[in-house]
């Protein structure tokens, strides 16, 4: 296996060597304005600006340098195999594949946790937002830290101490256990896979900028790099591509921001002034907020560091403030890192250190942001990307020396190749977490009712992860056109409606029992994902159809009046024709002409929703056994009695 | 399980739920906090503009300074847990398990 194992390597290094030399045809002109929504992987809307209108043709591109960006790359890809090479051999049984037989330590782990967590989207995104929207990007980030208090608090050490590889452990302690893993399992490879799609969309689309080649190509070897990660490697594997990654984005950002901050002395005032005095941000900020003429005296400068030129619903934000809150703790491939490491106390120290390592990233990103914002200017960010989704990309190249200079290029490069292990990292973790739910909760104990061998058991997680691996590709594919901005929201909504009051109910509640499981999970999924489908994150043809119809309009009325329109005006206007003939009969894909309902995040219904059906699912069908098997629950997950002696082997 | 432990014994002893007293006011109540702040920061600048943009150093607001607390308070009360936890509730953590395995 070790050798075929090596084989596989070369082959695929080799393979995307090739790919990566030979220059994409297909790759569209304005590749880099597609990139947009994937990236902001939070963003629940779109950005409104001016560059809206640009046709992408016009739009101006990101220049990587290809040999450098290449080789480094190649670098990141060598070393993580060999680390694949390393754990493939020490991950013999299921604990090794599923938990890294639970030798990663605290710190270790801590460090992990926050490589699983910063996603590309995270850093790409947040930095883009912020250079673009201002202050609205910091806003954006305070929920995915806040929520590890929850994690920290209620989440972390309970499952240590009570579960063992999977969400369906914790659930089915006193549940009936085969129904329990079914729901278990679903549930978690649908939200993963929510997940996972947008990340693989999104690292398509990334690739096909920076590296030049075709979206398939892109996709089909980001996820053969992820099958051979976790198929091979495991947890191990999986854990150290996280560790290095965090290591990797983590000096990136502390060198980036030094030299940001080094260009105004170090004194973070005057960093904020500079913010305020751009005549840049404030035209561009007089432009967000739709002012044709400056009005006197207001300090659009200082508006840029002022909330709500992005956020404008405050319901909404509560909405997805509570997703956020919830749903990193319902997560399960961030849950199943706290079955890694030896006891609860070393769980309480990893997610201590993940919480710093998120934290200070997050206070890194408004330097960068704000930075880019400064030194680029807005409309140039804009211009090349309407989410702002390169300003740490462009960032990097200014701080290197700018386009073309051999410190610029380096520096991007460096930047891209941390970016794309980023996405392996990312990909990997959700990988592994619905091979576990497939292999551990469905073939283990539903289909051999717990009694498999241990070879079993690591072969039937290899078939597995292969297995979703290549339906991220086929479903990463397909979604090329898609708009998969709010799948990431919606699989954090899912997960704060329909995992995490089970998961709390059944670590806390002496009555709860199967019915509540499985009355939580279905309506807490189910509310979560038909409100999404209703809301105003589907496309609505008629809507289209009536802004096609004001810029017809428009563009005619202008025509009558006895003025020659110029070219680019005539194009758009026999766009705006064609786009309100193709939809002004269509429909939303659940056949809707507007929205039902008014807000994008579904949260502030499907949590209390979730909770409800739980609640009531639970008293409707009371169940005596599990009553009485609270206490065993409760005692291991407050002490870790009894199972702490499990993990030692 | 490789032992059989009586449970219900276990969490009717007074170390038990000394232990269980205290964690349950500690976590529920610490989590409550964060979360209360947190949606005061997201209904803060949905409906006090005003006061999310008075400046308070150079051009520093008070919109900046609220997000920047939530991380700090996030930090603050992940170390008084670690420590009321590595003083507290391993301590009797321990001191439970050790009169468990002598006593049954």
């Amino acid at each position: 296996m070790k050798r075929f194992l090596l084989s596989m390597t070369l082959v695929l290094t080799l393979g995307t060597a090739l790919l990566a030399a030979e220059p994409a045809s297909q790759a569209p002109a304005g590749g880099a304005a597609t990139v947009v929504a994937p990236a902001v992987q939070t963003a629940p809307a779109q950005v409104t600006t001016p560059a809206t209108a640009t046709p992408p043709a016009a739009a101006p591109k990101l220049k990587t340098n290809r040999a450098i960006t290449v080789s480094m790359f190649l670098v990141i890809i060598g070393s993580t195999m060999g680390i694949v090479v390393w754990a493939a051999r020490q991950t013999k049984s299921a604990a090794d594949f599923y938990a890294a037989g639970g030798g990663i330590s605290g710190f270790q782990n801590g460090w992990a946790i926050a490589g699983d967590y910063l996603s590309a989207a995270t850093f790409l995104g947040i930095t883009g937002l912020i250079s673009i929207a201002g202050i609205d990007g910091f806003m954006y980030a305070v929920g995915p830290m806040v929520t590890f208090v929850t994690i920290l608090l209620v989440i972390a050490e309970p499952c240590r101490n009570a579960g063992k590889y999977t969400m369906g452990d914790i659930l089915s302690l006193r549940s009936s256990p085969k129904v329990v893993r079914g729901f278990a399992a679903f549930s978690t490879v649908t939200v993963s896979i929510f997940y996972l799609l947008a990340q693989m969309v999104g690292a398509g689309k990334l690739m096909q900028v920076l590296l030049d080649i075709p979206f398939k190509t892109s996709v089909v070897g980001v996820g053969l790099l992820i099958i051979i990660y976790v198929g091979f490697g495991g947890m191990k594997a999986t854990t150290w591509v996280q560790i290095i990654k965090a290591g990797l984005l983590m000096g990136c950002g502390v060198i980036m921001s030094v030299l940001i901050l080094a260009k105004v002395g170090m004194n973070p005032l005057r960093f904020f002034s500079e913010i305020a005095c751009s005549s840049a941000i404030q035209d561009h900020v007089r432009v967000l907020l739709k002012h044709p003429l400056a009005v006197p005296g207001f300090d659009y400068g200082q508006r840029f560091l002022e909330p709500g030129l992005f956020l404008k619903n405050p319901i909404d934000q509560v909405s997805l403030g509570l997703a956020w809150l919830l749903g990193a703790a319902g997560l399960p491939h961030i849950m199943m890192r706290f079955f890694t490491v030896p006891n609860a106390k070393a769980a309480r120290k990893s997610v201590i250190v993940a919480m710093f390592l998120i934290g200070f990233f997050f206070i890194m990103s408004t330097v960068l942001g704000f930075g880019a914002a400064i030194y680029l200017t807005p409309q140039k960010l804009v211009a090349i990307d309407k989410g702002g989704n390169m300003s740490a990309l462009l960032l990097a190249q200014y701080l290197g020396g700018g386009a073309g200079t051999i410190g610029g290029d380096l520096f991007l490069a460096f930047v891209c190749a941390v970016a794309f292990t980023t996405i392996l990292a990312v990909v990997s973790g959700l990988v592994l977490a619905s091979s576990a739910a497939i292999s551990h909760d469905v073939y283990v104990n539903i289909i051999k009712n717990g009694k498999a061998e241990q070879r079993d058991q690591v072969r039937v997680a290899r078939i597995t992860s292969l297995v979703v691996g290549l339906i991220a590709i086929v479903l990463g594919i397909a979604a090329e056109k898609e708009n998969i901005v709010h799948l990431v929201a919606l699989a954090f909504a899912v997960a704060a409606s329909g995992n995490f009051p089970v998961i709390i109910f059944s670590l806390f509640w002496k009555r709860f029992n199967t019915a509540g499981i499985i009355s939580g999970l279905v309506v807490g999924s189910v509310s979560a994902i038909g409100l999404v489908m209703v809301s105003p994150n589907m496309t609505y043809p008629k809507k289209i159809a009536a802004d096609a119809r004001v810029i017809y309009e428009t563009l005619e009325k202008k025509q009558s009046g006895g003025i020659v329109l110029a070219e680019k005006e005539l194009i758009s206007l026999a766009k705006a024709h064609a786009d309100y003939e193709k939809n002004k009969d269509g429909k939303s894909m659940l056949g809707l002409d507007a929205p039902l309902f008014p807000l994008k995040n579904p949260g502030i219904v499907s949590v209390p929703l979730g909770f409800l059906a739980a609640i009531i699912g639970c008293l409707l069908f009371r169940d005596r056994r599990a009553e009485e098997m609270f206490s065993g629950i409760y005692v291991r997950q407050n002490t870790g009695i009894g199972i702490a002696k499990a993990a030692e082997h | 399980m490789a032992k059989n432990y009586n449970w219900d014994a276990i969490a009717e002893h007074p170390k038990f739920r000394e232990l269980q007293r205290k964690k349950t006011t500690f976590l529920f109540g610490w989590w409550a906090f964060a979360t209360v702040l947190y949606l005061l920061l997201l209904l803060g600048a949905g409906y006090a503009p005003d006061l999310f943009k008075v400046k308070v150093i150079g051009n520093i607001n008070v919109c900046y300074l609220f997000a920047l607390l939530q991380f700090l308070s996030s930090w603050g009360i992940a170390i008084y847990y670690a420590y009321v936890a590595n003083k507290d509730f391993d301590r009797l953590t321990e001191e439970l398990i050790s009169e468990i395995e002598g006593g049954f």
